[in-house]
């Protein structure tokens, strides 16, 4: 089995560590992975993106043009990538900053206000996380235990104190 | 199993390089190698190592030559407009009998083009990496994994045969991230009485040269350099076959790109299209051999790259007329989809 995952929003959201949680995550369970990230203008200001692909067998092409697994943070990204997505594919879409609804009915499409729970519950910057949380219990994309390793792993040792906020924007990612 | 991590290619690059006993980097940044210097940066000063950020990559190159002349691995790295500028310096490494080793990380072209991933320097690394009468030994690895099995064969084979060594990567596999697990390999240690590396009175000293006035000598340190290339053409040329056995229709195609095309290859299968994929692993030596056997069952020929089409001469040259060859490429920094390589693919088997 192999899972394509695209994940897209401003730079500065937390996309591309998102991605890294979730490579990580099947790096645990001893998964094929690759985590590619788009670099350059995007960067700064504008889109970013990142593909990942978690498989049971070598992975061809690490870039994800039709996700089966699509997280969209922000309007242009939802504009982009919400029509790109394979049928039956499972979206998160940050509805605080996309309002549009889609109009797709081959898609499992969940709309979670993330960056609103993240400002009410002290966890500003968390809203990938949250993301993440609701990805991890609609598809099952790896084990919580993974997830939680691998956000052990991706959390800087400077910012060590961040790991606790990240395992509850997890947790809250997925109650929501 | 070994560990595995989870490292950029550009890193995994720079780690392998330390393994393989690279003491000295030398380096200017762009985009998008430069996590491979800033690698370097961190780590050197800790293992008693050098990293020197020159002034430019015309710098960086003439301190490569000089820390090889006396002996030492080195390193330097760039993308495609930097490695332009090295030229000069690689030219006199090769007509110095220099080994040193040099990471090109490939960016759309030609000028400053663009900083997203191509191809497009194939025909500098294989046949122009400055002036004069030379080849330097081109590895093109497909994933984070095998760039650092080719970074420890890279150093080894510079020494061996005294040439520079390129590792044509390019901005998507630089930038990508993948497990790897590093080999239990021990950097191999040659003697290398041609150093410049002091002599204390004790033997006559040495001395690094490119430049011979005197037409019958210069020719015949050429022709000395070629004798080498022979052993390097028949010991060094590699290629991974995947499902070429039955192929009718063979896929040529190496570093990236050989990604998109390897499921472009399997989607073609599983419409019972025979199709497989020969992937070039050294690009100078060019694994004639490879190409050449396949041509006895297959019947086409496709070679994709991320570039107007510059490996399809090799590829031409090694099927002598024995097959037609037909191109796929996209360029300027864009990523070919499996799905754009598969219509080709079908379109052949029509």
């Amino acid at each position: 089995m192999t899972r394509n995952i695209l994940l897209a929003g401003f730079g500065g959201q937390g996309i591309l560590f998102a991605g890294k949680v979730m490579a990580y995550a099947g790096l645990i369970e001893e998964k094929e992975i690759s985590w590619l990230p788009s670099y350059g203008p995007e960067m700064r200001g504008g889109t970013a993106n990142c593909s990942v692909c978690i498989s049971d067998d070598p992975i061809g092409s690490p870039l994800v043009l039709k996700p089966d697994i699509l997280v969209a943070m922000n309007l242009p990204s939802y504009d982009k990538f919400i029509n790109e997505a394979a049928p039956g594919a499972t979206v998160v879409v940050d509805s605080t900053l996309v309002e549009k609804r889609t109009e797709r009915t081959d898609i499992n499409v969940f709309y979670v206000p993330a960056t609103k729970l993240a400002n009410e519950n002290g966890l500003k910057g968390l809203a990938n996380i949250i993301c993440v949380g609701k990805l991890l219990k609609e598809t099952g994309f790896a084990s919580y235990d993974a997830v939680e390793a691998a956000i052990r792993k991706c959390v800087p040792a400077k910012k060590a104190a961040m790991v606790d906020f990240n395992l509850n924007a997890l947790k809250l990612g997925m109650d929501n | 199993m070994a560990e595995r991590f989870l490292m950029k290619g550009n890193e995994a690059l720079a780690e392998a390089a330390i393994m393989a006993g690279c003491r000295h980097y030398f380096g200017y940044p762009i985009t998008p190698q430069t996590e491979i210097a800033a690698y370097m940066a961190k780590r050197m000063p800790k293992i008693g190592g050098t990293f020197l950020q020159a002034e430019s990559e015309i710098a960086a190159i003439n301190m490569v030559l000089g820390a090889a002349s006396a002996g030492v691995r080195v390193l330097t790295s760039s993308s495609s407009p930097g490695i332009s500028l090295k030229t000069e310096g690689l030219s006199y490494i090769a007509g110095s009998d220099l080994p040193c080793v040099i990471i090109d990380v490939q960016r759309g072209g030609p000028g400053l083009g663009g900083i997203q991933p191509s191809q497009a320097d194939y025909w500098q690394a294989t046949r122009a990496l400055g002036h004069g009468d030379y080849f330097a030994i081109v590895y093109a690895p497909n994933s984070v994994q095998e760039m650092v099995n080719v970074v420890f064969d890279a150093f080894d084979n510079a020494d061996t045969y005294r040439v520079p060594v390129m590792i044509l990567s390019d901005g998507m596999l630089g930038q990508m991230m993948e497990p790897v697990s590093f080999p239990e390999r021990e950097a191999k240690v040659l003697d290398k009485p041609w150093a410049a590396c002091g002599h204390k009175n004790e033997r006559k000293h040495n001395i690094i040269n490119s430049l011979y006035l005197q037409p019958q000598e210069l020719e015949k340190t050429v022709v000395d350099r070629f004798k080498r290339y022979e052993i390097i053409k028949e010991k060094l040329a590699s290629a991974e076959n995947y499902l070429t056995e039955d192929a009718d229709i063979v896929v040529v195609a190496y570093g990236a790109s050989s990604r998109i095309v390897k499921s472009a290859v399997n989607a073609a299968r599983a419409k019972g299209i025979k199709a497989g994929m020969i992937r070039p692993i050294t690009l100078w030596p060019f694994p004639v051999n490879a190409i050449a056997d396949a041509a006895k069952t297959a019947k086409r020929f496709l070679c994709v790259e991320m570039s107007m089409g510059q490996m399809i001469d090799d590829v031409r040259l090694a099927l002598n007329g024995a097959a037609p060859v037909d191109f796929f490429g996209r360029t300027g920094g864009i990523i070919p989809s499996p799905a754009e390589v598969l219509e080709q693919i079908e379109k052949l088997a029509e």
